[in-house]
């Protein structure tokens, strides 16, 4: 597969990987925040962190939409196929994240709530028109890469007159989320957050390009790196990254130069600020309510909005108190700090955010990477 | 006057037809369903005795010889889909849970729960289907049985099949025998059937060339037996859940570790490629004609090799070994060139949007 | 949420969709999302829509920085046996 192959090669990776060990000084150690799900992901399943030397440090960053999704949200998903008879349309990840009174989508679909996954938004807006007697509504999670998949389906629905179709706006707002883990009075309580720079989302960065980032970096003095999705991306943007500390420089660099550009998708951009704007303030999952990160559907396209069409409050649910997702969200704990990680919380039963995606640092570490204290003995002694 | 023809009933209809509950009834309806659609399918001495049950002399059993039963239900949706449908697989997923244990399949039933306004001519593709692949594997169905449910209380049909076989004196395959350096070997390429399944799928419709590997894998598991008696300890074939799932199964019963090597998992680009596009991973996904072998060290060269003589066994590769692992981890040495654990399947494998 | 994929657009379709190969697998996609989409162009793909290309002459410029540490260190490899052959 051309643009996946290439970037995969393992003996690259370890040139890569050499050069780590060579420039990385001994004397210090680098923290990184890989703020991308999709980054975390990659790291587990090629094993990243077992290339880098041991004073380089990946710390999980809260991109990932599902596991920062609040309770209460998904109980307002929930309420619209079991109280309000509505269609309810999901991408598959939320379908096991639990909610409230022990229900989750899917065990609200077994109760007889009709909730079904899509792989797009364009598939909701097709099951709309093909049951005009019934409400359907899309359950629209994700960050800036799936916003503007969304505010295309609204516009659509909306020059087509659909009168049964509406969005739960749950789109949240990435340069917000790593603001906020810098600044947050929380760190406070938690402590001061050991972060030395971001590898930049890869996707997030097609829609918005890399401008975002340029003051961020400077305001707070670390850099960034944007890197593509396959593991020889993540590798060079560590390295990048390793050569920024060291010679002192905070900046925004592009790895992902294939597919980012500084302005990013205009087209994209200007489609989803004629759909929504942004909310004062939204919780996440994790990091408590967090200013100007999340958006809503404009007024204009009031008829859209399921908040507005089904008159539904937002309740705050609390998390487990012995869940750790907060700190670990902040990179100031490790998953395997938490006192629950692994006995009570497991993918199976996910108590916090962490957890619940196979993206979440937890739920990360739990599938690839909790094996690997353990020396392999292959022949009998 | 000519004479009224005694007993003269209609042919079914299997232009047009559709079950009704009259066919689950018992009545004639009911005898004329099984006289056109599966007598005339299966067709053997024991269905024609036209009996309750198949009665039958039990097969040579010379002394430490066992016998073997197994028993699958079959709901996949849909229907038909590239490379097979509901009842060639029936067969072959039965044909296939007695093999396993290194048997030598003999025979097999067949029950149907049919849904009310199931098309006839389905019925009738899905049963020769069945029979073709009964007849090619040499196991035919002795014995069935008919029911049929009101509209909407099915999903067109359930097969249920049970298979009874024998394993030879001397032949001892089970998920716990694997030992300390042990041999994984697995018989081809992974992912297939669930691939084809899903593209089937309403809400994922993709164009493919990707078709089930389903097929009945008897012969494959008696050549390699052949190969080296008493080398071959542990056989499964990873459906549903996948090549994952089977081998952490057979790591927590025979209380191992595994270590698998990825690059030697052989896996068709189109599967990657529809792997990557749903987000999905082929190590989980349903495999319908392959199987997993763990064969004592100094046995694996002689098994691979009769693998790949085979029709059904010409991708065999060795991916791993069985270690010692107190905690039964499946690990995996990616093609990156690090580490990774292969972890249980954590409810049903959904489509990866994050 | 970045599940995105680089695949070939092979087939233009009405209402702003394409056909896009990836692998020999093919879907019908969005093409809504960006600007004067053509056939053998490189999208990517995440929900069912393209959201932006890959630009083929940056994508050669990565893999050959990748490639140049390779070369860097194989030159630098070079210089060290070097130096210990010389008398």
């Amino acid at each position: 597969m051309k643009y996946i192959d290439e970037f995969r090669d393992g003996d690259i990776a370890r040139k890569i990987a050499d050069r780590l060990a060579q420039e990385a000084r001994p004397e210090r150690a680098y923290s990184f925040m890989e703020f991308c799900g999709g980054h975390t992901h990659a790291i587990s399943r090629y094993g990243i962190a077992d290339l880098l030397p041991a004073n380089v440090r990946m710390v999980h960053g809260p991109g990932c939409p599902v596991c920062v999704l609040p309770i209460g949200r998904i109980d307002m998903a929930i309420a619209l196929a079991l109280e309000h008879g509505a269609i309810v349309c999901t991408y598959g990840d939320t379908l096991r994240v639990p909610a409230s009174g022990g229900l989750s989508l899917i065990k609200a679909k077994a109760r007889g709530g009709d909730i079904r996954m899509v792989y797009s938004a364009a598939d909701a807006l097709e099951i709309a028109r093909q049951n005009p007697a019934r409400e359907v509504v899309f359950f629209a999670i994700g960050f800036e890469t799936t916003t503007p998949p969304t505010a295309l389906a609204v516009r659509d629905a909306h020059r087509a007159g659909l009168a049964n179709f509406s969005v739960l706006c749950c789109h949240v707002l990435t340069p917000a989320a790593i603001t906020h883990i810098l600044e947050s009075p929380e760190v406070r309580q938690y402590g001061t957050v050991p972060l030395d720079g971001f590898v930049g989302p890869a996707h997030v960065s097609i829609v918005i390009g890399f401008a975002p980032y340029v003051q961020f970096a400077i305001d707070y003095q670390k850099p960034v790196v944007i890197a593509g999705f396959e593991p020889l991306d993540v590798m060079q943007a560590i390295l990048m990254l390793v050569r920024q500390i060291n010679e002192g420089r905070a900046e925004v660099e592009n790895e992902f130069s294939r597919a980012v550009t500084r302005e990013g998708n205009r087209n994209a951009q200007a489609l989803v600020a004629e759909i929504f704007e942004r909310r004062e303030t939204f919780e996440w999952r994790g990091l408590g309510e967090v200013a100007s990160s999340a958006l809503k559907i404009r007024p204009a396209y009031a008829p859209f909005d399921a908040e507005r069409r089904f008159n539904l409050a937002y309740r705050p649910v609390a998390d487990n108190k012995a869940c750790e997702c907060g700190a670990i969200l902040r990179g100031v704990k490790k998953p395997t700090d938490c006192k629950i990680f692994g006995t009570v919380c497991t993918p199976e039963n996910p108590v916090g955010s962490c957890m619940v995606s196979s993206e979440g640092a937890c739920a990360a570490h739990y599938s690839y990477g909790r094996f690997r204290d353990i020396p392999v003995v292959v022949e009998a002694a | 006057m000519k004479p009224v023809k005694k007993d003269y009933i209609r042919p079914l209809d299997f232009k047009h037809g559709r079950i009704d509950m009259g066919h689950g009834a018992g009545g004639r309806s009911s005898a004329q369903l099984i006289e056109e659609v599966f007598l005339a399918a299966f067709d053997n001495d024991c269905l024609r005795q036209g009996n309750d049950g198949a009665v039958f002399a039990p097969p040579p059993l010379p002394p430490g010889a066992r016998l073997v039963m197994a028993t699958d239900g079959h709901v996949v949706s849909p229907l038909f889909f590239p490379g097979g449908d509901v009842g060639c697989l029936s067969v072959h997923g039965t044909v296939n849970d007695v093999a396993m244990s290194g048997a030598t399949p003999l025979y097999l039933t067949a029950s149907f729960i049919l849904e009310e306004g199931f098309a006839l001519a389905d019925l009738k593709r899905i049963v020769d289907s069945m029979a073709q692949a009964a007849r090619e594997a040499g196991v035919p169905v002795i014995t069935g049985d008919t029911k049929v449910v009101e509209r909407g209380k099915g999903d067109g049909v359930f097969i249920s099949t049970t298979g009874l076989g024998v394993v030879a004196p001397g032949v001892d395959i089970a998920g716990s025998n694997a030992r300390l350096g042990d041999v994984i070997l697995l018989s081809g390429t992974i992912g297939e059937h669930g691939v084809a399944v899903l593209s089937q799928r309403e809400s994922l419709e993709f164009e493919t060339t990707i078709e089930s590997d389903t097929a009945a894998l008897h012969t494959l598991v008696a050549a390699m037996l052949q190969a080296a008696p008493g080398g071959v300890r542990v056989l499964r074939d990873p459906t549903r859940g996948g090549l994952a799932t089977t081998l952490n199964e057979i790591a927590r019963q025979s209380r191992a570790g595994m270590l698998l090597d990825e690059a030697a998992i052989p896996v068709l680009p189109q599967v990657d490629a529809a792997c990557e596009l749903l987000g999905l991973d082929p190590l989980y996904i349903a495999n319908e004609g392959k199987l997993i072998a763990v064969c004592a060290p100094e046995a694996a060269e002689a098994v691979l090799a009769a693998m790949r003589d085979h029709p059904l066994g010409q991708a065999a590769a060795r991916i791993g070994v069985v270690t010692e692992d107190a905690h039964h981890f499946v690990q995996m040495t990616t093609r990156f060139g690090g580490r990774r654990v292969v972890d249980w399947l954590s409810g049903e494998q959904l489509p990866r949007i994050c | 949420m970045c599940l995105a994929i680089p695949a070939r657009l092979v087939e233009l379709l009405p209402g702003e969709q394409a056909i896009v190969n990836l692998g020999g697998i093919r879907k019908t996609v969005s093409v809504a999302l960006i600007d004067a989409p053509q056939v053998d162009d490189y999208v990517i793909v995440h929900v069912g829509h393209a959201i932006g290309k890959i630009d083929p002459e940056e994508a050669a410029r990565t893999l050959a920085l990748f490639g140049e540490l390779a070369q860097a260190q194989a030159d630098a490899d070079a210089l060290s046996t070097a130096a210990k052959d010389t008398p």
